[in-house]
């Protein structure tokens, strides 16, 4: 059934995609979960709906009510979605290095931006947010870092959709941000199918973005839980760019930059298993599209500029 | 064989403004203690009791030592290893 009473009923339930061609044997299997298919095209959809749903179940928030939240793009645009449809005012607090196109969106599904200082990138964009919060304590702050509703709509839905569409998958591969993909994928398969390896890969960005005054402003999301996480890859715009790039030429999908870093750590898994001799099926998350890159040059440079104007970009 | 070490700007008050600096050790433990000996201070910007301290990242070849032994984790020649401050994402 793929009738649907709302446009919010339809978030989750994405394809899960064999990729032939970029599989190394055939028995060392790569499948790609295409968030992108939901709604506002990323898999932020889910979190958002389910934070702003448990949030009303507790009375946190009420009709006419104004959300707060600190996000590098996504979880924003998800969140202008949602409080479109239900009527909430949404304020976005993002840093400034992030693309043109996530702005454009946000404005169009209505949100309010507060800019937050590109040195520090996410770090500086909580900080602006709990800033905020404290001023304004009316307002309601989701806050994707903490909040159990982020990692458990993928714990009810993104999880038990990968293990029933394929009940032998021995990896799955996510990005880790808010971690909250992986909590909720990790919980669900240490419950269910713990011989599951779950794989971290996260962005690394320019120096701009580390730029830290000390090291105790450094930040862990509160979610984070790493005995749920068999390996975690921190992987460069290069790569990243190169991945994209090379999941588009050979398996047609045209995925965000995010995405490129979780190809590449899926393939070295794939590489590993092959190389061992051990059977897999790695199941990788296609985040969003590439549509809200466009503007960085990543598809259409050469590899040496795509990487000059990452870097001192949020670019996942 | 040496190791490169990559520094965060945040750290580089301790290298001399250096980006990377090249050590030895068979393992990150031993590694950090032979580049102490050279740029002193680093050490308990890095190692807190017998562990990494909470906002600080290193990876081996890109992978995360927490996952693959720590401070104990094997290195081999040419390894590239990377520190970063942990950062917020999403």
């Amino acid at each position: 059934m793929v009738r649907y009473a709302s446009l919010a009923d339809s978030v989750g339930h994405t394809p899960l995609i064999g990729l032939p061609n970029l599989s190394p044997a055939p028995d060392v299997r790569l499948w790609a979960k295409m968030e992108d298919q939901n709604p506002t095209g990323s898999i932020k959809d889910r979190a958002a709906l389910n934070m702003i749903t448990r949030a009303e179940e507790q009375g946190l928030l009420r009709p006419g009510s104004t959300i707060l939240e600190p996000t590098s793009g996504n979880t924003g645009i998800s969140l202008a979605m949602a409080a479109k449809l239900r009527g909430y005012r949404l304020i976005c607090v993002m840093p400034e290095n992030t693309s043109v196109e996530r702005r454009q969106l946000l404005a169009m599904w209505g949100a309010e931006v507060v800019s937050s200082p590109a040195a520090g990138g996410s770090n500086e964009a909580v900080r602006v947010a709990k800033k905020l919060g404290e001023e304004h304590p009316d307002w309601v702050m989701l806050y994707q870092y903490g909040n159990p509703a982020n990692a458990e709509a993928h714990y009810l839905g993104t999880g038990p959709e990968i293990l029933e569409d394929l009940p032998e998958v021995t990896h799955v591969v996510a990005g880790l941000g808010t971690t909250g993909t992986l909590m909720g994928i990790g919980r669900y398969m240490a419950e269910h199918a713990p011989d599951v390896k779950i794989v971290a890969a996260e962005p690394r960005y320019g120096e701009l973005v580390y730029g830290l005054r000390n090291l105790d402003e450094g930040f862990v999301p509160e979610l984070y839980d790493p005995t749920l996480v068999t390996t975690r890859f921190s992987v460069g715009s290069r790569d990243a760019v190169r991945r994209v790039r090379e999941l588009l030429e050979r398996e047609g999908i045209f995925a965000g930059l995010s995405t490129g870093a979780i190809v590449h750590a899926a393939l070295a898994q794939a590489v590993k298993a092959h190389k061992a001799g051990e059977r897999a099926d790695i199941v990788l998350i296609i985040c969003d599209a590439g549509w809200k890159y466009l503007s960085t040059g990543a598809y259409t440079t050469d590899l040496d500029s795509a990487e000059e104007s990452l870097d001192t970009q949020v670019w996942a | 064989m040496p190791v490169e070490v990559r520094i965060p700007t945040i750290l580089r008050t301790y290298t001399g403004g250096e980006k990377a600096v090249s050590g030895n050790g068979e393992t990150l433990k031993q590694l950090i203690d032979d580049v102490e000996s050279r740029h002193p201070g680093l050490k308990d910007r890095l190692v807190e009791g017998d562990g990494l301290r909470r906002f600080v990242n290193v990876y081996v070849n890109d992978e995360d030592v927490r996952f693959s032994g720590g401070l104990d984790a094997a290195l081999s020649d040419d390894d590239v290893v990377v520190v970063l401050p942990a950062v917020a994402g999403g």
